[in-house]
Parts: C-alpha cells; structure tokens; sequence
C-alpha cells in the first residue's frame, strides 16, 4: 500500500465507518441512559429544579471549594489545559473547520494556526503529566482502570500525530496525516464504549445533581 | 432483613438503579477528586475511602446489565459477577466510611451526586445481610420501640415532668390543631433535655400552640441510615399518621441533621404521596420566628463563639442562613471556621456511623479534621444545630483534652428570651 492509497482508505471507508459506529454507539448510550427513568420527587419544593439543573451545569466548570482544589490542583489545573485546549484544536482549527463545513454545511471562523499549534502542545504536555500522575500517585494509581488507560491512549494519539503532520515530523506527510485520521477513526469507534463518554454524559449528570439540589433549595 | 441473601441484595440495588445513576457512572473518570472532599479519605490517608470506590460493586453490576456492552461481556462471561465475600468487604467502606455527608457530591467536577448513590448502595449492602451490627440493633429498637436508643414513652414524660418544675411549662402532649408537632431525636431526650425546656420557653413566648405526640416522637429514621426503604417507610408513615391524627400545620424536626434529611425530603417519596402538612428544621421555625418579630431575645453571649454546620442542613437541606441570623441575635463575637457554610467538614459521626461500634476507631481519626478546623480558632463554645453533631464533637474534644463546650443554637436562643411579664398572661 502506498502512502497515498493508505490516506485514502483512512479518508474514506475508515472514517465513515468509524463515525457511523461513533454515531450509533452515542445514541444506544443515551438512550440507555435516560430509558431507566427516575422518581418523580413528592417533598414540598423550596426552589426550581429547572433553575438548579442550569446552575449547575455551569458552575461546575469552577471549583466549587478552594480547599479541595489545593488538595487536587495538579488534576484540575492540568485537566483543564488539556480539555480546553482539546476543545479549540478540534473546532478551530482551519482544516478541521473546514472538515466540519462539508458534514454540516456551515462554517466559522479559526483561530490562527500558531496559536492552535501552542495549544496543542501544552494539550500533549498537560495529557503526559496527567498519566504521570495516574501511574505514580498512589491515589489515582489505586483508582485507575485499564479503561483509564485507553481512554489516554485514544486521545492522545490523534493531538500527537495531528502535530507531527502539521510540522512534518519523521514521516513523509502523506502517511502522518493517515495516521492522524486513523487515530481519530480510532478514538471515535472507541468513544461511545468506554467513559470517554463522559463528553455529553456530563451535562446529564450535572442536570441531575443540580436539579435535586435546587428542588431542596441548595446552591451549587 | 429476616433472610437476607446475596440474590435480594442484588435485586434491591437493580431497583435503585435510575436514569441519574447511571449518568453519573457513565460520567466519572476516575479523576479522585472525590476523595479529597471526604473526611474518611483525607484523616486516613487510605483510598480504599475515595467515594466513588464505596460504590464498585453497584457500578460494576449497573454496568453488566444497564449497558450493552457490559451484557455483551457477561454473556461472553469476561465480567466478574458480584460475591458475597465482595459485598462483605465494602460493608465496612459503606457504612463505617461514609457519614452520607455529601462533600463529595459538592466537588465533582463532572456533576456526580456520589451521596445518593451511596444512600441506594445501602439497600443493596442490607438486603444482602451486609450491614453492621450495631446499625441492625438500632433499626430494630425503632421499629419495635419507637427509638434506635430504646428510648420509651416514659422517659419522654420524665422529662417532660422536669421542665415542668424547672420552667413552669406544661408539655402539651397529643394536642390536636396545633401550629407545631415538635419531634425528637433519643439523643435529645437522654443527653440533651435542655432542647426540650428551650422549645417549650420560645414557643410560649411567641405564642404559638404546639405538642408532642406521645404515638410518633422520634425524629430520626433509621430505616434510612441502614438503606431499607420498608422499614424507613414504616418510621415516616408513623409520623405522618400522628401529624393527621393531631391535625397540625407544621411537623418540627429537631436539632439533627439526618432526621431533617429523613423527613423533609425523603418521607413524601418514602410514603408515595405529598404531605398535607409542613416540615422545617427547629433553625428554620427559629428564623421564622424571628422574622414574625416573635423572637425577642436580650444580652449578648461574652464568649467567642463559633458555628459547626450539620451536614444534612447545608448541603443536602439549604439550610445555611437562619442559624447565622439567629446567632447574630445573642453573639457579639463570633468567628466562622474555616470552610464553613456549605462545604463545612462534616463531624464524622452521621449517617449512621455513631449507631455502629465497630467504626469507633474511624470517627475518631475522622474527627482530627474538625480538630484542626477548630484548632486555627481558638474560641470558648462551638454552637450547632444537631445532638449528633454535638456528641461526636463532645467526645472528640474530650478525647483531645480541649475544654471548649458545645451547645444547641436552639439552647442558647431560649437563654436570652427575654422574660416574660406575669401581668401579659401565658398562653
């Protein structure tokens, strides 16, 4: 197989695959979810549910205690690089945009390359330090699953091979980019069978929370 | 919990399985966070505490029969199922290292309300025989006595009897159409009958009518720490049948934080049916009062005082404001310690850790972080609103040889009323 003819299988047959698999897995996922059901709750009512469930989706972005934040900055803090860089290298990235522009039909502005290229390497940078403390910390070393593992693994690959390609590191282009989107293809067929699914389950799981807590007249 | 087996432990927890937990299962990541909002895990520096590990085995078996994927490898048989000799190992992480305080809840970054989950852990752990002793004796002095404590009648009318001859003031037991059905906790009733005497002089001093059913007294559900909804069922339905019998507005929940949990916000789902009548916290009633202007108080407290936050109150209740406003009426030099309010650490001991012998170890280290909250204070009294609270404090300050009482908001209230003219007449 030439390099071209691999970039064009990843590409095309691939791909599409992956995404039909990523798609179909999302939807059974939720669907799961959301078919088990919950009470409704009888107890007199001192705020909106509705109310708390929003609140709480965004303010769970910030911490909510400083003090377990001390305890746990080096998670949050590179948490946060790598989840907020992920999120600008795959939406605003001119390519990726322009990716997105042919499956949806409409497009928007990038963000300039360099900085996208910054991002992407404190992204990896955040991720290894991230495994690092997963493999050495005898908290999360004790919590951790092989599923954490993967999850890293499947992520990681396509930030790495998506910065090779961009600066054409050891391989000829044609082949980074294949394995770029192979990797994704990768990521994607693995995404809704694992907890990397937290992606749209966070937003159920704060509406849920949130909203329990503002029916009882808590503030999250 | 006659015949518990591993099959009905299982089953429980099948039906405690709901749309929220498994978004919450879906969600976690293993990220720890968890476990540095929990007590158990911070004093003892051991993981096997982080909250959402207290929940494997519900979410291994939430895993191999909710989802896909799980049921397509228990099928191919490359899931391990649940044990008994399993559920054995988590009862002590369950019960012994969990005072459902809900720090956790409050911190995870993905929105995961670990508390509830591990509240519907418990029915699995009891139905399946997995429950400690001491919480078994207290469910069933409930169901069979009315109290965890063995706490009878009687001594309720003893009491009522001293204050009484201390106050002047008659306990008006099974009154019907009364504004109040005051509940109480054993505790409050062995330990600390202050709180008695305290409601009976502001009650009467705000000239509200209110009673004590001598058929439902007890405050505490603990149906509800052991994880048996039946019983917990039982208990609530209880209180609710006094409550309609008496025809009263407003059921009290005294100082204690998850009795306050127990009724307020899961008796109706316990029950299936809303309440006719209203429950609050003594605090709220208190702030209430206050509000009404029927609350007049005189003096200040010399002393530095400072405020410990019942866990069920602010976190899992929303009740954060009335007891502040409340001190600020008798205080004049009060400091709050350090992460109160809503993330207050909670005392170690609730959630039915205190009812169980063999966790005495535990509370106890659990207690070193209230220690080090109080030692960045220095003040002369700790105030709470919870006779658990207050008795894990009591012994843990004891046990440290500091010599700083804790006393009942509630308590302190009544010491400034301001008395009452004879000429105005009671009521």
């Amino acid at each position: 197989m030439t390099s071209a003819e691999f970039l064009m299988f990843a590409r095309g047959p691939m791909i599409q695959v992956a995404g039909f698999v990523f798609a179909l897995g999302l939807l059974v996922r939720l669907v799961e979810i959301l078919m088990l059901g919950r009470s409704e709750n009888l107890a007199e009512k001192r705020g909106s549910g509705f109310q708390g469930g929003l609140r709480t989706i965004i303010s769970r972005f910030f911490p909510a205690d400083q003090n377990t934040f001390k305890r746990s900055a080096v998670t949050v803090v590179a948490g946060y690089v790598f989840h907020v860089g992920l999120f600008f290298i795959i939406f605003f990235l001119t390519p990726h945009i322009a990716l997105f522009k042919h499956l949806v039909g409409f497009s928007w502005p990038a963000l300039s390359t360099p900085i996208i290229d910054f991002l992407t390497v404190l992204a990896l940078i955040a991720m290894v330090v991230l495994l690092w403390r997963r493999l050495t910390h005898p908290l999360l070393k004790f919590l951790s699953t092989g599923e954490d593992f993967i999850a890293w693994t499947v992520t990681f690959l396509p930030l790495l091979t998506g910065y090779m390609s961009y600066h054409h590191l050891l391989l000829p282009y044609n082949w980074l980019l294949g394995f770029h989107i192979a990797s994704v293809a990768l990521f994607l067929v693995v995404f809704p069978f694992t907890k990397l699914m937290h992606t749209f389950t966070f937003f159920l799981a704060r509406w849920y929370i949130g909203s329990m807590a503002g029916e009882k007249g808590v503030r999250q | 919990m006659t015949h518990a087996t591993l099959e009905r432990g299982i089953n429980a927890l099948r039906e405690q399985i709901d749309a929220p937990v498994a978004a919450f299962f879906n969600s976690c990541v293993n990220c720890g966070i968890c476990a540095e909002a929990c007590l158990f895990y911070t004093e003892s520096g051991n993981p096997v505490y982080t909250p959402i590990h207290k929940l494997e085995p519900m979410r291994r078996l939430w895993e191999q029969e909710y989802t896909l994927v799980g049921r397509i490898r228990k099928m191919l048989g490359l899931s391990k199922a649940i044990t008994d000799e399993e559920l054995r190992e988590w009862e002590e992480l369950v019960y012994d290292g969990c005072s459902l305080c809900g720090r956790c809840s409050m911190v995870c970054p993905v929105g995961n309300d670990i508390t509830y989950m591990l509240r519907k852990m418990r029915e699995g752990m009891a139905a399946s025989g997995n429950a400690p002793e001491g919480l078994i004796g207290a469910t069933t002095r409930a169901v069979k006595l009315g109290s965890p404590m063995g706490v009878k009648v009687v001594a309720l009318q003893a009491q009522a009897k001293h204050v009484k001859n201390d106050t002047g003031l008659e306990i008006p037991f099974d009154k019907e159409g009364a504004d109040y059905m005051v509940l109480l906790s054993s505790m409050e009733i062995i330990n600390y009958p202050e709180y008695l005497a305290a409601i009976a002089r502001i009650l009467d001093q705000a000239g509200k009518s209110w009673t004590v059913s001598t058929e439902a007294f007890e405050a505490t559900n603990a149906g509800i720490q052991i994880g048996v909804s039946d019983i917990a069922r039982e208990l609530v339905s209880r209180v609710v049948a006094a409550a309609e019998k008496l025809k009263v507005k407003t059921i009290v929940s005294p100082e204690c934080g998850h009795a306050y949990t127990a009724i307020r916000w899961e008796g109706p789902n316990l029950i299936g049916r809303p309440f006719a009548f209203k429950v609050r916290h003594i605090v709220e009633v208190l702030d209430e009062l206050r509000k009404e202007g029927l609350l007049k108080t005189e003096g200040l407290e010399e002393d530095h005082l400072t405020f410990h936050d019942p866990c069920q109150l602010v976190r899992r209740g929303g009740v954060v404001d009335q007891p502040r406003n409340l001190l600020k009426m008798v205080s004049q030099n009060f400091s709050e310690m350090e992460d109160c309010g809503q993330m207050n650490w909670c005392c170690g001991a609730g959630g039915g850790v205190s009812a169980n012998e063999r966790a005495d170890e535990l509370r106890s280290k659990a207690f070193l972080r209230k220690k080090s909250q109080l030692d960045k204070l220095n003040v002369d009294t700790i105030v709470t609103a919870c006779a658990n609270c207050r008795i894990q404090l009591e012994e843990g300050l004891e046990e440290h040889e500091m010599e700083i009482p804790v006393v009942g908001l509630t308590e302190m209230i009544a010491d400034h009323l301001v008395v009452k003219e004879q000429s105005e007449g009671g009521t």
